[in-house]
């Protein structure tokens, strides 16, 4: 089989096969591409002398550069730390409202504050704290648990119905369950509106302030001025969570739905936890 | 030689199979002879049959192809994500969600992130809760009840695989499934007994029923909070 023979026109051997008649041209690579192959053969076998590679019976070649991509993360956070000491020391030292006293301290809150925020906080309360249906807006003046600097901070460490043993907590009672009628609930709604001026039906409206009285004054207040201790919402403005019209508060108070926050301690350190209350503090409603 | 094997039928047989057992046997061989390659760290458990249902949804609905469950060890991932994946994190997972892409976010540690009432209305209407998103909706999770009908013959077959399911665990499947999701209706002590850690209540804002959205935000709530990651030191060896 094997007649290997110059072919004329190229001037380059056959390989010696041949089917039916059909011969092949025995063309080496070119040289190039060979050499290019040989060195990185030569490069993985270097590779795999300097990095982890081949395991054994009961470990693996560590390489002889020791590499390893675990420990060079921690060294990476560990520079981070150190390059950031002079600041974090500071913060974990002092408490929140003698950082935001601080000038320089507080340009270093809000930078940092701003990026945890986008991350953790904006996808319920919006970007810049500019709120959705049923999240509160965070850049205006009507805080249900408390705006001034610790507030917000307790807030943003133990969440709201979070679970956590130190989380806000407060449940509105599901009236609308064999507890008020159904001409009570309707009336204390009509009630409710007439804080706002939105009721229309002086009468059901005078009969629910009774009901009012006996059962939403200790928390909601006698003027419908809310009540933070509890996370009562304000009555009497025009901000509202779950709907202000006649239909949405009679739902409201029948089966009350009710926000929940996480708890952000287990998540954020204590550092990135002072930084991102006084960045929402900043929003425009701070107190 | 090579003339010789390209003749011969039989030996390049047999020079094809001694190739591959090296192979073959680089690779397994330390399998058997290692002690373990998994981390040792506390907290790790099987996941709850609610749990596990809203991970068969998980996978039924390809999420992996959009969104990974392995968060590297770099610095830009462990800032955004926390703590990176750990294999024994994983250890329970057949098949494996760490996923190659993401046109999402990484959801090894959602766990806790955000309320049930949140991932309730993203998994409903993604935009509603996030502008931007390019997330499909799955408002119809709402409206498909979980039996669990077939959940325990699953269990059976992970503990073939090697998921530590104990004959407890196993004959109260359906009682555990409902009891996550309902605590009031079913026997929660029993259920938190068998699994610790664990996040009770209607998931999906409908007590009257126990669906496929309260599943799958069992799931996602649970996503990377069982293992307590400070029991995990890395040794000067890398490991």
């Amino acid at each position: 089989m094997a007649n290997i023979e110059r072919d004329e026109v190229s001037g380059t051997d056959t390989t010696g096969h041949e089917w039916d008649g059909i011969k092949e041209l025995n063309t080496p690579m070119p040289r190039w591409w060979l050499w290019t192959f040989y060195v990185t053969i030569a490069w993985a076998i270097g590779y795999m002398i300097l990095y982890p590679s081949w395991p054994t019976l009961n470990t693996y070649w560590k390489g002889t550069l020791g590499y390893s991509s675990r420990v060079e993360l921690n060294t990476a956070l560990q520079d981070r730390d150190k390059a950031r000491a002079p600041w974090t020391k500071k913060f974990a030292a002092l408490p929140i409202t003698e950082i935001a006293k601080d000038r320089q301290l507080l340009e270093y809150a809000m930078a940092g504050g701003k990026v945890i925020f986008a991350d953790n906080c904006a996808p319920c309360h919006g970007s810049q704290g500019s709120g959705a249906p049923t999240y509160p807006v965070l850049a205006d003046d009507d805080w249900l648990w408390g705006g001034n600097l610790e507030e917000i901070e307790t807030t943003v460490r133990y969440g709201i119905r979070s679970n956590h043993d130190e989380a806000r907590d407060s449940e509105m009672p599901a009236f609308g369950d064999d507890y008020l009628s159904v001409s009570q609930i309707s009336d204390v709604s009509e009630y409710v509106m007439s804080f706002t001026n939105t009721s229309k039906d002086a009468d059901a409206a005078k009969r629910g302030s009774e009901v009012f009285v006996e059962e939403c004054v200790a928390c909601h207040g006698e003027t419908g001025q809310g009540g933070r201790d509890f996370g009562a919402p304000k009555l009497s403005d025009n901000v509202w969570f779950y709907g202000s019209t006649r239909e949405d508060i009679i739902k409201q108070v029948s089966k009350p739905r009710h926000g929940v926050m996480p708890a952000w301690q287990a998540r954020l350190d204590d550092v990135s936890i002072k930084q991102v209350s006084i960045y929402v503090h900043s929003l425009g409603g701070g107190e | 030689m090579q003339a010789l094997l390209e003749r011969n039928v039989i030996l390049l047989g047999i020079a094809t199979l001694i190739t591959i057992s090296i192979g073959t046997l680089v690779q397994l061989v330390p399998l058997y002879t290692m002690e373990t390659t998994i981390e040792k760290v506390d907290g790790m458990r099987p996941y709850t049959p609610l749990e596990l249902t809203g991970r068969s949804i998980y996978v039924r609905e390809g999420c992996y192809l959009c969104h990974s469950q392995m968060i590297r060890p770099f610095r830009d991932e462990v800032e955004r994500y926390g703590h990176y994946s750990l294999a024994a994190e994983s250890m329970y997972d057949h098949p494996f969600q760490w996923g190659s892409k993401r046109t999402g976010p990484d959801l090894a540690r959602v766990g806790g992130k955000y309320s049930n009432d949140w991932h309730v209305a993203h998994l409903m209407d993604p935009r509603s809760v996030v502008p931007e998103s390019i997330m499909p909706g799955y408002s119809f999770l709402a409206t498909r009840e979980v039996t669990g009908d077939k959940l325990a013959a699953e269990l059976k077959t992970l503990r073939v695989v090697g998921v530590p399911y104990t004959d407890d665990q196993i004959e109260n499947t359906k009682a555990d499934l409902m009891a996550q999701a309902n605590p009031e209706m079913g026997d929660a002590e029993a259920l938190e007994a068998r699994y610790p850690k664990i996040g009770l209540g209607d998931f999906d804002g409908d007590p009257s029923k126990v669906t496929e959205m309260d599943a799958l935000v069992a799931y996602l709530q649970m996503m990377g909070t069982l293992v307590d990651t400070t029991s995990y030191q890395v040794g000067p060896d890398g490991w």
